[in-house]
């Protein structure tokens, strides 16, 4: 995927952002603390298939090569996947995966209500769409953060242990170094993202009664085909029926 | 209607889409397309050839599929045969776009309707019990089992209930 145009290397990098981040969410279906939370994170992952579908969809028609969604999304290897390794890290608890989903769903919102005046009318459209639908995601994360911060000793420990887990990803999210920087007008500069992004996870994390992790180290390298070692196992298992099967339709 | 019948385009717009707009939705067959909102225009080409406007209520439902696939069927029953459909995300579909009579519906189906638009959390317009009318309802989740409705419970009589989510 080295070489291809800024448009598509960015619509591939955000749908990689979402599809990976869904095909996570999905593991918790009959593994949530409670049945309306199987149903919450299979809502919240649909919702990111959908926008990974537009992207990826969008990505193969702007590079000209025919390739369509399920190309892109079934018969790439990791090297070739754009996502932030935030998006693929295991879900370890429910206080991990709801950190995650506190700073994703921040940054998503953020993204989404820039590229509402992206230039570039694919992009605008869904996240017009998409912004009231991650609305909802970030709302949902913030009620479980609030909960368990500011729950017992015992959950505001696992809450605070889940943020210091994922905090060294989170930097990866406003790298300006991907394909954005090559599309002014288009493309939502990801810096310019971070005021807002922080001001609201900061602000849930002082209610939660959490203090903001400093992390020693942060990640870097998922827009440019760098992963963690998960990331294969990830692929191996959303991947598998479609390249065992080529070509089939039902 | 003239008695030639040969050249059915300007007239067979409107017949073609009010077709289209009586196609139940497949997850909540109350409904019509029409009162969703879901279609956005309907063309008719100088061929025959007729194209649909469609615009998901999410970007991932499933739904949005079998919606096009019962659209064209519709529309080639009703003499249409080409039918293209085309997915047009903006402007973004918002429950303000339902009809009064869809909105009646729904909550004679059981589910209450959406209340206006505008942000995830609206503690203006409660939402009321379809069941008994009440309005000392509470949210149990935000999500329930389609990406469009909550999942809500009555103090009043106790009955869970879908919300239809304000979007």
């Amino acid at each position: 995927m080295t070489g291809i145009q800024p448009l598509a290397a960015y619509a591939l990098a955000l749908g990689d952002d979402a599809l990976i981040l869904a095909q996570r969410l999905g593991e918790w279906v009959a593994r949530a603390p409670q049945i309306e939370e199987d149903v919450a994170l299979a809502n919240i992952a649909l919702d990111l298939l959908g926008q990974a579908r537009t992207l990826l969809s969008y990505a193969g028609q702007v590079e000209g090569a025919g390739r369509d969604e399920d190309d892109l999304a079934y018969l790439r290897d990791d090297r070739d996947f754009r996502n932030v390794q935030l998006t693929e890290i295991p879900n370890g608890d429910f206080a991990v995966t709801m950190a995650r989903q506190l700073v994703f769903s921040a940054y998503q919102y953020e993204l989404y209500t820039a590229l509402r005046n992206s230039a570039d009318e694919t992009l605008a459209g869904l996240a017009g769409k998409a912004v009231k639908e991650v609305a909802y995601h970030r709302d949902h994360a913030t009620q479980w953060v609030l909960r368990l911060g500011d729950g017992t000793d015992l959950s505001r420990a696992r809450m605070q242990a889940g943020l210091d887990q994922v905090w060294p990803y989170t930097e990866e999210l406003f790298d300006p170094a991907d394909p954005a920087s090559q599309l002014p007008g288009v493309a939502a500069d990801p810096a310019a993202l971070r005021p807002a992004w922080h001001a609201y996870v900061t602000a849930v994390l002082s209610e939660a009664a959490c203090r903001e992790p400093e992390p020693r180290w942060r990640s870097r390298g998922g827009r440019d085909g760098l992963h963690t070692e998960h990331l294969g196992h990830l692929l191996a298992e959303m991947q598998h029926l479609h390249r065992s099967h080529l070509g089939a339709t039902w | 209607m003239s008695d030639t019948g040969t050249s059915p385009a300007p007239a067979s717009r409107a017949a073609l889409l009010a077709v289209a707009q009586a196609v139940p939705d497949p997850e909540l067959p109350v409904l019509t397309l029409g009162d969703l909102g879901v279609i956005r225009d309907l063309r008719v080409g100088g061929d025959g050839a007729v194209e649909v406007d469609l615009t998901p209520t999410y970007t991932g439902c499933p739904a949005t599929a079998v919606i096009a696939g019962d659209v064209r069927d519709a529309l080639r029953r009703a003499g249409a045969d080409q039918v293209r459909i085309r997915t047009v995300l903006a402007p973004a579909w918002t429950t303000d776009w339902m009809s009064e009579a869809g909105r009646r519906k729904l909550r004679e189906y059981g589910i209450a309707p959406p209340g206006p638009a505008g942000g995830p959390v609206k503690l203006a317009f409660p939402v009321r019990c379809p069941h008994c009318g009440s309005a000392d309802t509470r949210e149990v989740s935000h999500f329930g089992s389609t990406p469009c409705k909550a999942l809500w419970t009555c103090r009043s009589c106790a009955e869970p209930f879908d919300s239809f989510k304000a979007l």
